[in-house]
């Protein structure tokens, strides 16, 4: 009887799996029959944003050409860097390979840009390859200038007191590290951020926020001293956001420094050297969490598709900030760190302007004018303790577009919003890159 | 987040737990809501004593899978904030509690037919 009783019960549990199963597969939205093209897309940079863009252009192209080119074999999920720098997660925990990611009817080119004419319509990749296209993505996301801060040695990451979260997985880990040590004795802690546009403006902060926290738990926060020195006279663009991190700042000691930039360390003295409206000055330190300038990768700068009047020395592509089609070469659209707009070098904003640009190429493709258009979103999940956060997203005009609102409070610190950063979040980043959410 | 769908929902219990630990879990769920449901056949409606008694269990199992959400998401109890935090742990602990009535009460019933 019993057994007879289990069967029942273990082909229903089959039948949910499967069910399951078959929804883990759906695609996000409903999809319309694929579009017939020939046409040759290229899309440079298979990260986040080429990725993302790779699946759903497969997805809706049906005989395009589509070829992506990025030299990196490893693929990281950014996001994952201040976990990893906080000692939550192994440097594992953000790699993966980029093969993985992409299509099979997309052709990967393992090696980097060496030149893009656009006015040839053509991308040569280091071998010498050349690529003729139709259409060119720009997704090569950003370079991380560590040269410009002088007596910076990427050895030297993890010793010393010395911080790079930004730098990648391994270098996330030896932040750690490092941070560890700091927190264990106790001393001063210095945080920066670039006089540049920057990738997720609020890791810095988050960081702060993290450091702080494990000097409480080790009981050394009331011997040490936090010092935040910021580029400007903010912490945060969007207003409101800022004076919370005021407050929170204030609340938590942390000292703010206004108008510096990091100009050079010396890890053997370990001390900061700022540029600051009333000349150098040093700051000394026992950790710092150091983040270079941050620039258009030179293959981009080189090609004559960036701003002329705006952000000289970064080069971000002319792009219209809703459309993200460029100004000058109607065929080239940029997603991602790259776009030159005022806001949205995160994960969240790829995406949202990965379908975008979807629906600007496939509606050129079918001859029609495209509709969609990027606002500016942004998230943050702002965290400021291990175990609380502030999922602040946020557009072009400084509005807070909260997901839920009425139910998660932008500006409250919540664990709800903790969850969401450490757990839902990854999961959400792969499933945008496979073209699904 | 633009869009939040079921396939979207299962990839994330699948990254939290693991794809292995995630599809027993629910395949334990399934289970026991099965076997709940066959002791009611069985008994022919439910039995308010065995209930009562089987409800003893449910604070023992609301704070275990309370305890068992914080220890895979490196929080603390101290960590509740707003009230959407509250909502999300009495959640929590309604599930667990339900759960292990259920199972206890599924247990009792089996206790139940080999002693009749």
């Amino acid at each position: 009887m019993t057994g007879h009783h289990l069967e029942i019960g273990r082909r229903q549990l089959l039948g949910l799996a499967a069910a399951g199963g078959v929804a883990a597969l759906l695609p996000a939205g409903g999809n319309a029959a694929p579009v017939r093209t020939n046409a040759r897309i290229v899309i440079l940079g298979a990260g986040a944003a080429g990725a993302a863009m790779a699946n759903r252009l497969a997805a809706r192209l049906d005989g395009a050409s589509i070829t992506i080119v990025d030299g990196r074999r490893e693929h990281w999920y950014q996001p994952g860097f201040t976990l990893i720098a906080a000692g939550l997660k192994p440097a594992g925990y953000s790699v993966s390979t980029t093969g993985q990611w992409l299509p099979r009817p997309v052709r990967l080119i393992q090696e980097y840009a060496a030149a893009i004419d656009p006015v040839a319509q053509r991308v040569t990749t280091e071998s010498g390859e050349a690529l003729d296209y139709d259409y060119l993505i720009l997704a090569t996301g950003l370079s991380l200038d560590w040269a410009a801060i002088q007596g910076f040695d990427m050895n030297m990451v993890g010793q010393s007191g010395l911080g790079a979260v930004y730098a990648g997985p391994q270098q996330a880990e030896a932040t750690w590290r490092a941070m560890d040590a700091f927190t264990r004795k106790g001393g001063a802690a210095l945080f920066c951020r670039p006089a540049t546009e920057m990738k997720c403006a609020g890791a810095p902060l988050k960081y702060t926020f993290i450091t702080d926290d494990r000097a409480r738990s080790h009981g050394t926060r009331a011997d040490s001293q936090f010092v935040y020195a910021s580029n400007n006279d903010a912490l945060f663009s969007v207003p409101v956001v800022n004076e919370k991190v005021k407050l929170l700042y204030r609340d938590r000691g942390v000292d703010v420094r206004w108008n510096h930039v990091l100009k050079a360390v010396d890890p053997a003295a370990r001390q900061a050297v700022f540029d600051t409206p009333e000349g150098e000055r040093s700051l000394d330190y026992d950790f710092i969490n150091v983040i270079p300038p941050q620039r258009a990768p030179a293959v981009v700068r080189e090609a004559g598709l960036s701003w002329a009047d705006k952000w000289v020395d970064q080069g971000w592509i002319e792009v219209d900030q809703a459309t993200l089609r460029h100004l000058r070469f109607p065929n080239v659209f940029g997603i991602g760190d790259i776009n030159g707009v005022p806001k949205g070098k995160t994960a969240a904003s790829v995406k949202w302007q990965v379908p975008v640009v979807e629906d600007h190429l496939v509606a050129e493709l079918q001859g029609r004018q495209g509709t969609a258009s990027y606002n500016g979103y942004t998230s943050c999940p702002l965290i400021t303790r291990i175990g609380r956060a502030m999922l602040v997203e946020f557009d072009y005009e400084n509005n807070l577009v909260p997901s839920f609102p009425g139910v998660i409070a932008p500006l409250e610190e919540l664990w709800v919003s903790w969850l969401m950063k450490e757990i839902a979040l990854k999961p959400t980043y792969n499933a945008m890159l496979r073209g699904r959410a | 987040m633009k869009e939040l769908t079921v396939a979207t929902l299962i990839a994330v219990f699948e990254e939290i737990l693991g794809r292995v630990t995630f599809w027993a879990l629910v395949a334990l769920a399934a289970v026991i809501t099965v076997l709940f449901l066959m002791t009611l056949i069985r008994e022919r409606g439910l039995l308010s004593r065995s209930f009562l008694r089987s409800q003893m269990w449910f604070p023992l199992g609301a704070v275990a899978m309370v305890w068992f959400v914080m220890r895979v998401t490196n929080s603390r109890l101290a960590d509740i904030g707003g009230p959407i935090d509250w909502f999300m742990l009495l959640g929590l602990g309604i599930w667990g509690g339900v759960g292990a009535v259920m199972w206890a009460y599924v247990i009792g019933g089996a206790i139940r037919r080999r002693t009749v």
